[in-house]
């Protein structure tokens, strides 16, 4: 490592950040625009499960917040893909490279959404895991990424309340209302504890050597189980994990989660991988007419 | 064309930067700011501008080290130590 990569290196850890105009090691850069891209694709695949059921909603009023949080996530897509453009690469490359499959997204966005129970859960859970790993990232050693996730952070908060009422009318609800949510919860128990990656540990992973992030997977993986765990039993619901529990030290046991599983998903190999990115593949052609109307107008 | 936007949270408040849009021409920066920043009631005023408006100075160099003006520029405990000493008030404290 040259020294002044060293130095770089050096400020990071010590807490320092970095603007678009500051110089930086080129490898730093690279793994910048692929973490903060795989984000940006990742609100962009999200909105698909949620986006399936807008017209299956139970009531108009969740009709109105699903597709509000519907254009949330789009937003948050436009603001990280913005951050990924400074940074060298356009966003028409991002899409092009998600959509032909090049380019990853998070493992929970591969999944299908069976039932309004499954809503429930991915609006509470899986935004929940979500925002764990969002919140360390407020201290990003990018400090353009730092500031948006402080606006995306703000309105996932807002989400999670919406999922966890789903999930509250649902658990006051009938025996088949409950059911639904303990079938849901069984199908995402295993995307959940993937979510937050392998367990390396924390000083090999380049993410957090480059305090690109501030914790390590593990660490992530302790804070959901510790905040949601105890909000799952006191509904009556079963985490199908009988390994789970609190040890001694106030950690949790748990069952290895299948990273085979994991690794498959993510590299496009998930349920519903190739009709979620087949409907982007479609929308991107439907819509071309009218980026080129705008393109036009606007010239 | 990128346009920088800064929201106004209050009345009264300074204009932060908040973001970027990516846009044809101001009226749709406009319109994508206000979406981006507007649309939940966080800002009662937004500003958009281009970015190439945008003149960032980012190096200021004091080449008369006038430090006359700031507060570094009077250390005084160690006068106020021998003004007490001359003024046989040191061990009074």
């Amino acid at each position: 490592m040259e020294a002044r990569e060293q130095e770089f290196l050096e400020y990071v850890q010590s807490g320092g950040q970095v603007e678009t105009s500051d110089w930086m090691p080129d490898d730093y850069r690279a793994k910048l625009i692929k973490f903060i891209e795989m984000h940006g694709n990742s609100e962009l695949m999200g909105v698909l499960p949620e986006r399936e059921w807008i017209l299956r909603a139970p009531t108009l009023q969740r009709k109105l917040a699903l597709t509000a949080k519907v254009q949330d996530e789009v937003g948050h897509s436009q603001l990280i893909y913005r951050v990924v453009e400074d940074l060298g690469k356009p966003r028409e490359q991002c899409l092009e490279d998600l959509i032909s499959g090049k380019a990853k997204f998070h493992n929970v966005f591969h999944y299908p959404t069976k039932t309004w129970g499954d809503v429930g859960v991915i609006a509470w859970l899986v935004d929940a895991a979500a925002i764990i790993s969002q919140k360390a990232l407020l201290k990003c050693s990018y400090a353009p990424y730092a500031r948006i996730m402080k606006k995306i952070c703000w309105e996932e908060s807002f989400h999670i309340l919406h999922g966890r009422d789903v999930i509250l009318t649902m658990m006051n609800g009938t025996d088949e209302q409950r059911e639904l949510v303990q079938e849901a919860l069984n199908r995402w128990w295993g995307p959940l504890m993937q979510f937050h990656g392998n367990p390396i540990a924390k000083e090999e992973d380049p993410m957090y050597i480059w305090r690109i992030k501030s914790q390590g997977n593990g660490e992530a993986r302790q804070q959901f189980l510790d905040g949601y765990v105890p909000q799952i039993w006191e509904l009556g619901l079963t985490v199908p994990d009988p390994n789970l529990r609190k040890d001694d030290d106030g950690a949790w046991e748990f069952s290895e989660p299948d990273w085979g599983e994991l690794k498959h998903v993510v590299t496009g190999h998930g349920p519903m991988t190739e009709e979620r990115l087949g409907l982007r593949r479609a929308t991107r052609d439907e819509t071309e007419w009218v980026r080129r109307a705008v393109l036009a107008q606007a010239a | 064309m990128i346009y920088e936007v800064f929201r106004q949270e209050r009345k009264g408040q300074p204009f932060t930067h908040a973001g970027s849009v990516e846009a044809p021409n101001g009226e749709y920066a406009e319109s994508y700011a206000r979406e981006q920043f507007g649309r939940r009631g966080e800002s009662v005023a937004l500003w958009v501008v281009p970015r190439s408006a945008v003149h960032e100075i980012d190096e200021f160099v004091d080449e008369l080290e006038r430090n006359y003006h700031r507060v570094d520029g009077y250390p005084l405990k160690e006068k106020l130590k021998e003004a007490r000493e001359r003024a046989g008030t040191a061990g009074d404290r």
